[in-house]
């Protein structure tokens, strides 16, 4: 082929890029009317089940508002694309969103994973971000209109920990020994740093402290390094594959100790609900929200039944106790915030926010300086009485005992998890 | 045209390029064409070793995780700028590629491409734990706030930066390509007994080619801490570079150093659009459909259709 | 950390159900792999699928995984007898194996992989067995049969498959085909038709090795590409072409993988199988048993 050819070849390639992009911007629709609410959402890849969970609130959150009349006058839009739980995609979909989507206001995805790459780009252009469930994030960037709807507390990975260690702290004679354990990944990496704050605190001793690649297979070689160590508490970090992994050889193994759990997500959802039953028994860890203390958070109820009515046929969570109150009382913030102050300017937006209190469906909600819940609210609970895999079980109270914190107590732990898994 | 003559070219067309995208306004095509040039330079990088060797490699993630990685570690422990980050990071890929390829190059292909998926597996377990770069909790390469020679926002940079390598890694293909040791490789890819006995020195060649393969590959990753500023080991070693840089000369056409940069351009660009329009997991299906039927049918991508109609005209 | 007996006995069990767990994963590979020379990256890819098609039947009617993956061998055995036709006509006839062999069945693994993605999402899944939750427990050493039974099956299995490949016609024929084809053709028998079989035989012990995983282990789309490099590692260990050589480097990988979980940090557990490979690779390309 002549180098000519070849040469014009090259340049018509670039063009050719080039004309395909350009089509594209072209085709961005000009409607400015509704307010535009831009965000990526894990719709697939590991957290997708948590990811369509939350888009459904946030839907259920739209519709609410819009047949109320909508905000400040106009109708809320979510635009949204899916990030596949990959932070390599983020840049792309918020820039897009910003540049060519020209949405009013963003909010994140699920996840540290996305939350943190699209920081700059909100540092950049000074945007309010309300956050999806990130474990501290912002103590790297630390930017001042970020806002976590999580409720782990400022200092997140130490308050998210909290709970565990303070009730085993009401343990008669005190616990001496611990171990830590989590797989390898970003959110059990700061709970256990977390957890260590608190063992040194506490002058605990760490008799095994390693962590786990998150796709073993076999967990019952990890479970019974750590019965060889003799721990009176175990606190594990996990996620969804692995907390069941790990559920079921401590079942497996025998696992003895006096307070086991902690920090497992996945136990949260119906799946692994069903699928665990009678395994969770005398099991330690965080909900965001049980039946027992349904009195506490009354509006709750209505929103529950309808994004379960709608989850079922979605094939998403049908319990809805973890994300879904949360996303959709994210929204309720940002609406309140807007309906406040009147505008969508950020920067007053960024004010109000970090000044005053809000009313959600998940109680009142305070944010700190840095963004974080000034007040934790994760609550700290033991599994008792399942006796089979049914998640009707899980609907009602009298399976969930929330030990912390005090204004949601209903029950005293029971100890040791060896000897109370009925 | 002389390789001097083409490298000159090349650089004047990518400054050209990169000058002139300063005006478009629209900051999304920047974050959607650096990724369509990582492409270009993986998909380069690896044809290097695949199509003109006839050696497959299915870690490319890991080399281009490389290029991350060391970019994060010299950040973290001397604070050294995308300047000098750049060459480390490809003398790093460089070497692993050389180690690699001193391992496993005296066996058959085969071995040599279950090894490199091997490798990536071992280096991906080895960052897992390795806390000095943030291991399974990932790290944060934060953006400067000031961007050098006046641009806008630092994404105009690392794309015109990646503009460069683009340029950079094409000029070195077609470099090796055109000359002795091209024609070396060629005939290793055809037939490497017939080639040894021909008194080609195969295993240095293959050495060679592996080392500049995975040093490109390197390269195209230093700069990707800066453009997410948070990099974690799952995302850096994703499968999807694996794949995307054997699909995209695959279907480009692998005989020459144009078949890499259609194919990243036409794939990457369908992936981008995709990506906003579609959901993304059909985004994959795609790759992997395509991928499949090129393969199959059009063994020689489309450059070879295109050289078989320019043959047919001819006649 | 005490290395008390009751520990190191248990690893050494631990490693030893999975090692059989991991031969029946690999058996496949040495023969598609160690026998016909063919490079089946997808092999990983059907497991899954033979996981996801227990899971499919397990759920609506609770018919036992390993007994209904068994069961549907045959339909697996027909899927690999097509894929290797394509793969002849397409690559093997043309001698272009080497690379776009190796490119086509990576896009097959991943074609598998996303349109499992598309069709089931990305949850676990698991199943439900009569054993999966119960242990046999011996004095101070653990049995979970979620572990064992899959083992004992696995072993059957790997055996069986020795047995056939060295006491009937067909399985010699295989035999035959990997040392010598052409003297294959002189003695009247078709080499092709033989290699279609025998990767019909590797493809069907991958269905029946997925329903084993999915009684050991939830199961979800991207797990296939953990077990690649690990079928590769044991085929390769154990030696080409070498039954035997799979199953003993099976439980040395099983081994390893166990102790090193539990004496060392499980987060070193992968980097076994693959580093193991690298080292086999560089210093014994053979492996154990190779010719």
């Amino acid at each position: 082929m002549s180098d000519r050819i070849k040469g014009f070849l090259h340049v018509a390639g670039r063009m050719l890029g080039a004309l395909f992009v350009t089509l594209a911007l072209a085709g961005a629709a000009a409607a400015q009317q509704p307010i535009k609410i831009g965000f990526g959402m894990s719709l697939t890849g590991p957290l997708a089940g948590n990811g369509k969970a939350a888009l459904i609130s946030m839907q259920i959150w739209a519709e609410d508002v819009n047949a109320k009349g909508g905000l400040l006058g106009r109708k809320v839009e979510l635009v949204y694309y899916d990030d596949q739980t990959n932070p390599a995609t983020v840049p792309g979909i918020y820039t897009k969103l910003l540049e060519v989507d020209k949405v009013d206001l963003v909010v994140s995805g699920y996840g540290t994973n996305v939350i943190a790459p699209a920081m700059p780009l909100m540092m950049q252009r000074k945007l309010v971000f309300m956050s999806l469930f990130g474990l501290n994030v912002n103590s790297k960037f630390k930017y001042d209109r970020y806002f976590q709807i999580m409720p782990a507390g400022p200092d997140p990975a130490v308050d998210w920990t909290r709970g565990f260690f303070e009730v085993a702290m009401t343990l008669n004679p005190k616990p001496q020994t611990v171990a830590l354990v989590g797989a390898d990944a970003e959110y059990p990496h700061l709970a256990l740093e977390g957890a260590r704050t608190h063992v040194k605190r506490l002058g605990l001793k760490v008799v095994y402290d390693k962590t786990y690649p998150p796709k073993t297979v076999d967990y019952s070689p990890i479970v019974r390094a750590i019965q060889a160590t003799n721990p009176d508490l175990v606190y594990l970090a996990s996620y969804p594959p692995d907390s069941a992994g790990m559920v079921r050889a401590a079942n497996e193994v025998g696992l003895k100790a006096r307070m086991f759990g902690g920090g497992l997500v996945g136990t949260q959802f119906a799946a692994l609900k069903t699928q665990l039953g009678p395994l969770l028994n005398g099991m330690i860890n965080y909900e965001a929200y049980a039946p027992d203390v349904g009195s506490k958070f009354p509006l709750l109820d209505q929103f529950l039944a309808k994004y379960q009515g709608r989850a079922v046929k979605e094939g998403v969570d049908p319990l809805g106790f973890y994300l879904p109150p949360y996303a959709y009382a994210m929204m309720q913030v940002l609406e309140q915030a807007i309906k406040a102050v009147g505008s969508l300017d950020q920067a007053k937006l960024a004010d109000y926010m970090h000044a005053y209190e809000f009313d959600t469906y998940v109680g009142k909600v305070r944010f700190a300086k840095n963004g974080e819940w000034a007040i934790p609210r994760m609550l700290t609970v033991q599994y008792h009485g399942i006796s089979a895999n049914d998640l009707e079980l899980w609907m009602k109270p009298g399976h969930v005992t929330v030990l912390y914190p005090k204004e949601y107590r209903t029950g005293s732990v029971k100890a040791p998890y060896h000897e109370n898994k009925k | 045209m002389s390789n001097r003559l083409f490298a000159v070219v090349a650089l004047a067309v990518a400054l050209a390029i990169a000058a002139a995208s300063q005006l478009i306004a629209n900051e999304y095509f920047f974050s959607a064409a650096y990724t369509v040039l990582l492409y270009v330079i993986l998909a380069t990088a690896w044809n290097i070793l695949g199509g003109y060797t006839g050696y497959v490699n299915f870690g490319s993630a890991a080399f281009f995780a490389i290029g991350a990685y060391t970019t994060v570690a010299l950040f973290y422990a001397f604070k050294l700028p995308l300047l000098v980050t750049i060459p480390a990071g490809t003398a790093v890929a460089g070497l692993a590629g050389l180690g690699l390829g001193y391992l496993t190059l005296r066996l058959r292909g085969v071995f040599f491409a279950i090894a490199s998926l091997a490798m990536a597996v071992v280096l991906f377990t080895f960052v897992v734990n390795w806390d000095f770069v943030g291991g399974a909790r990932g790290a944060y390469v934060l953006q400067p706030s000031e961007v050098p020679f006046g641009l806008p926002r630092y994404i105009h940079l690392l794309y015109s930066v990646m503009v460069l390598m683009a340029a950079l890694a094409l000029v070195v293909a077609r470099a090796i390509e055109k000359s002795t040791i091209g024609r070396g490789l060629a005939a290793i890819r055809d037939d490497e007994l017939a080639a040894e006995s021909a008194g080609v020195p195969t295993l240095k060649l293959k050495i060679f080619s592996a080392t500049v393969s995975g040093a490109l590959m390197g390269m195209a990753g230093t700069t990707f801490p800066y453009y997410l500023s948070y990099i974690e080991p799952s995302s850096a070693f994703s499968l999807s570079y694996s794949v995307n840089s054997i699909a995209m000369p695959l279907i480009g056409g692998m005989m020459s150093w144009m078949g890499p940069l259609i194919g990243a351009v036409l794939l990457g660009t369908v992936q981008q659009l995709v990506q906003v329009t579609i959901s993304s997991a059909w985004n994959l299906l795609i790759v992997g459909v395509l991928l499949v039927l090129f393969v199959t049918l059009a063994p020689n991508g489309i450059m070879g259709w295109v050289e078989a109609w320019r043959q047919r005209q001819k006649r | 950390m005490e290395i008390s007996p009751a520990l190191l006995f248990n690893a050494i069990i631990a490693g030893l159900l999975l090692g059989g767990f991991y031969a029946a994963v690999s058996v496949g590979i040495s023969i598609s792999f160690g026998m016909l020379d063919v490079v089946n990256i997808a092999h990983p890819a059907f497991i899954i699928l033979g996981s996801y098609i227990a899971y499919i039947v397990n759920s609506q009617y609770g018919f036992d995984p390993i007994l209904v993956a068994v069961a549907l061998s045959p339909l697996f055995f027909l899927l690999g007898m097509a894929l290797y036709r394509v793969y002849y006509l397409c690559f093997e006839k043309r001698g272009q194996e080497s690379l776009r062999g190796l490119a086509f069945f990576f896009g097959i693994l991943f074609i598998t992989e996303v349109v499992l993605i598309l069709v089931f999402g990305v949850d676990y899944r698991t199943v439900k067995s009569v054993y999966a939750d119960t242990t046999l427990r011996l004095g101070v050493l653990d049995f979970p049969l979620r572990l064992v039974v899959p083992f004992l099956v696995s072993v059957a299995m790997v055996v069986g498959i020795q047995l056939f490949l060295t006491h009937t016609f067909f399985g010699r024929a295989v035999l035959a085909v990997a040392q010598d084809q052409l003297a294959l053709r002189l003695m009247g028998v078709n080499p092709v038709r033989i290699k279609q079989l025998a990767f019909g035989l590797s493809i069907a012990t991958a269905g029946i090795a997925g329903a084993f995983l999915i009684v050991i282990q939830p199961v979800e789309p991207s797990i296939g590409r953990e077990y690649i490099g690990l079928v590769f590692a044991v085929c390769v260990l154990g030696g080409m072409g070498s039954i035997w050589g799979t199953l003993l480097a099976a439980f040395v990988l099983g081994l390893a993988e166990s102790f090193t979980s539990t004496f060392f940090g499980p987060s070193w557990a992968p980097a076994v199988s693959f580093g193991l490979l690298l080292a086999t690779l560089a210093f014994r390309p053979s492996g154990l048993f190779g010719r």
